[in-house]
């Protein structure tokens, strides 16, 4: 050992550049700080926040008092938006954007590219300019977009950011305007891969075209379908950009729009109360990571033969 | 062999990355603590002299930013000798407050002098505050202020901001639908009158009397402020359910139920749905602070010459006809390095005479330094003259007297908070039993 650090300080700074030992860690070295300044410490810090009472010159500890605090409505009431908008986005951007990507794929669609192009837009837009447009189309007055839109219809002014269903119902919209022509790129490079003799072969045993769609490309999807299936849970339990810009700020009545993470916003900073803050964003961790690890394994992504 | 070495420095040197960024944010305090920073903005004060000064300002009220441009620009020529270069940033509502938190909890990032709403301020004076004390600014004036308007912006004797008014709130009628209906708003002197007005003005016109906020505190907090209630008690305690409260709720959703008023559009009197629908007409009256009138001439001008300022009606016959409402205080940071020039320039565009005066002129303020309120100066024309009538101040002056207090209290922004997203909306939209709803809702807060 006392060999090798000789070396290493010997006066030719080549050798030390060159020596297959070294190297590796100077490559690695980059991603190993940026891993620790903004990714262990912010972690770190969190564990140690969320026990503490965080004041300008005066935090102190106050042990669990933080987590005990956590369990009240509105923490389950964000709990309970969060998971039901994750569930809706993934009832709808999942087979939505499969259905459309098989149609965009077909030799037979016409104007293709148009249709590929207009439903990519929205994805472009800032959530911020979307929130806003949103947030007027869905106004509650009778002039307001959508309530003309239906009044044409005959159907009644609604309050569609008021209640909880509807409020739910536009954060749902809103997500698929703006998500579904990412999922359907994913779903197109996905079909892409599938062997066009596949389809050959099973129109000369004589397949229809739906025992083509359920027998050939819905099951050659799956290694796609978990990619965006697991990208949708993790944009739906972090979701809050949204309901900030439907709602003009983190403050929809009756909590209709309060998402976990806009809880801890609310918390930690609107509230000013870091601790609080710390500890709902280590449960929302927790929630991440179980949910992850189970999904993982009911796909039987921990087998390694693939 | 080697690559234990290795391994051992790598970690070493990750672990000494980690700890250099915690003794930074352990220092944080230090570097920001009133005798560090007061030394060198003495000196940099003095050394500035003659180039300008910068001072930033955030704002939520692009007014509030218009107004000390303005007075930068009267300053400079007051002041050739210790010009200041004035930079005002206007954010969102909620995006100011929780930038300028985060900039003062964090020690970096602060501007020098910036707006804090009066529901937030506790948030700001929570711990060691991170704001310049502006006793020395305020204790030469302070015979000349509104006293009461000074305390909520205390701590422990310190005042940390100075505000831009007293907030008096009045009713403002749109006159030509009361004229459809045929009712004399000098006849409305209680709130049984406003209501019987109300169901005439609705039987006539199909038009609702007044909107009702939802999702803010204005339509209620004046209503109870009047009776001498408040959302928390003198010692900080929370009243909110109080048989007074229980009683005003249940009277605001009567008129909801009557449809004699309407939740406002949008939520709150703030919306851009809430201008639009106004501005067309869209009720007969709304009662809010004197602020508000800025609302009026810059977002609905087409009610121009039609709206009317009286006193709000009382709960009885001579009752109280007005109470103090919201408030901004303006604020300098402990991070500021120009901290003296600032609050030379603070006390010039707030505290003194001519700013008083400004603030009424420009903003349409009933200024909190009161020996200006009978200065003819506010007697001359301006913009707010033009859109309400000359008598604003004659109206003002009648209810001088009657403008009860508000409490604030460290759990002000909890209750708040708790009023604006779930108590009123329970109750303005959702209908449900005034009683029930702010009995919960005022212990949650208790609890929290």
């Amino acid at each position: 050992m006392s060999v090798t650090t000789a070396k290493a300080n010997a006066p030719k700074r080549t050798s030390f550049l060159y020596s297959k030992t070294i190297a590796p860690y100077v490559f690695v070295l980059p991603f190993l700080i940026t891993f620790f300044v903004f990714f262990a410490y912010p972690v770190l810090s969190t564990i140690q926040m969320s026990f503490q009472e965080v004041l300008p010159g005066a935090t102190k500890y106050i042990g669990l008092r933080n987590y005990e605090k956590l369990f009240n409505t509105h923490f389950y009431r964000a709990i309970y938006n969060s998971f039901i908008y994750t569930i809706l986005t993934l009832v709808v951007l999942i087979p939505l954007p499969l259905v459309f990507a098989v149609f965009l794929n077909s030799k037979m669609m016409i104007f293709k590219n148009f249709f590929r192009s207009t439903l990519f837009v929205p994805a472009l837009v800032s959530v911020v300019v979307a929130g806003t447009i949103f947030r007027m189309m869905f106004g509650e007055l009778e002039n307001s977009f959508i309530n003309s839109l239906l009044g044409v219809f005959g159907v009644d002014k609604m309050k569609w950011l008021g209640s909880a269903k509807f409020g739910m119902l536009t954060l749902v919209l809103l997500a698929t305007w703006r998500w579904l022509g990412v999922n359907i790129i994913y779903f197109l490079s996905g079909l892409q891969n599938i062997p066009a003799e596949l389809y050959e072969s099973a129109e000369i045993d004589g397949a229809t075209t739906w025992t083509k769609f359920t027998r050939i490309t819905v099951p050659l999807l799956k290694p796609v379908t978990i990619y965006v299936l697991t990208i949708s849970v993790f944009g739906g339990l972090s979701m809050f950009i949204e309901s900030y810009m439907l709602w003009s700020g983190n403050r929809s009545p009756n909590d209709i729009g309060l998402t976990m993470v806009g809880y801890i916003y609310q918390q930690g900073i609107e509230q000013n109360n870091f601790g609080m803050g710390s500890a709902i964003g280590l449960v929302l961790l927790a929630f991440m990571l179980l949910l992850n690890m189970l999904q993982l394994k009911i796909f039987g992504l921990f087998n390694k033969e693939d | 062999m080697r690559n234990t070495t290795f391994k051992v420095l790598t970690v070493a040197m990750a672990s000494m990355l980690a700890l250099t960024a915690c003794s930074k944010s352990d220092s944080k305090p230090a570097a920001s603590s009133p005798a560090e920073t007061n030394s060198p903005s003495a000196t940099a004060g003095t050394t500035a002299a003659g180039k300008p000064t910068k001072i930033v300002f955030w704002t939520f009220q692009e007014l509030h930013s218009k107004y000390y441009q303005g007075m930068a620009e009267k300053w400079n020529k007051l002041h050739p000798d210790k010009p200041i270069e004035f930079e005002g940033n206007v954010y969102p509502y909620d995006d100011l407050h929780n930038k300028l938190l985060v900039a003062l909890q964090t020690g970096v990032g602060a501007p020098d002098m910036a707006d804090i709403e009066i529901t937030k301020f506790a948030n700001y004076l929570k711990g060691t505050p991170q704001l310049a004390p502006l006793n020395d600014i305020i204790e030469p004036e302070i015979n000349n202020l509104v006293k009461s308007r000074l305390d909520i912006y205390a701590k422990d004797g310190k005042y940390y901001g100075i505000d831009y008014h007293v907030g008096a709130s009045v009713i403002y009628y749109n006159k030509e639908i009361l004229d459809k209906a045929g009712v004399n708003p000098d006849n409305i002197k209680t709130w049984d009158d406003f209501k019987t007005a109300g169901k005439t003005v609705l039987e006539k016109t199909g038009i609702p009397m007044t909107t009702v906020e939802a999702t803010e505190q204005w339509s209620m907090w004046p209503l109870i402020a009047q009776q001498d209630s408040d959302l928390l008690g003198k010692d900080g305690s929370v009243t909110l359910d109080n048989e007074k409260n229980i009683k005003t709720m249940t009277y605001l959703q009567n008129l909801v139920k009557e449809k004699i008023a309407v939740p406002a559009p949008g939520g709150f009197h703030h919306a851009e749905e809430y201008y639009a629908f106004m501005n067309k007409g869209g009720a007969a009256s709304i009662w809010m602070p004197m602020w508000y009138m800025g609302r009026f001439t810059d977002y609905m001008p087409d009610l121009k010459g039609k709206i009317i300022i009286r006193p709000m009606p009382a709960w009885e016959p001579g009752g109280a006809r007005s109470a103090g409402m919201g408030g901004t205080g303006t604020v300098v940071t402990q991070q500021s390095k120009v901290q003296d020039v600032t609050k030379q320039f603070l006390a010039y565009a707030k505290l003194s005479k001519e700013g008083a005066i400004e603030i009424w002129k420009q903003l349409g303020f009933d200024p909190i330094r009161s020996d200006v309120w009978n200065d003819p100066a506010l007697k001359e024309k301006n913009k707010f003259t033009d859109y309400f009538g000359d008598n604003i101040f004659d109206t003002l002056n009648t209810v001088k007297d009657e403008i009860k207090p508000v409490n604030i209290g460290e759990k002000t922004p909890a209750v708040i908070d708790a009023v604006k997203r779930t108590a009123e909306f329970k109750i303005i939209n959702d209908l449900e039993d005034p009683a029930k709803v702010l009995k919960e809702v005022a212990d949650e807060v208790r609890n929290q």
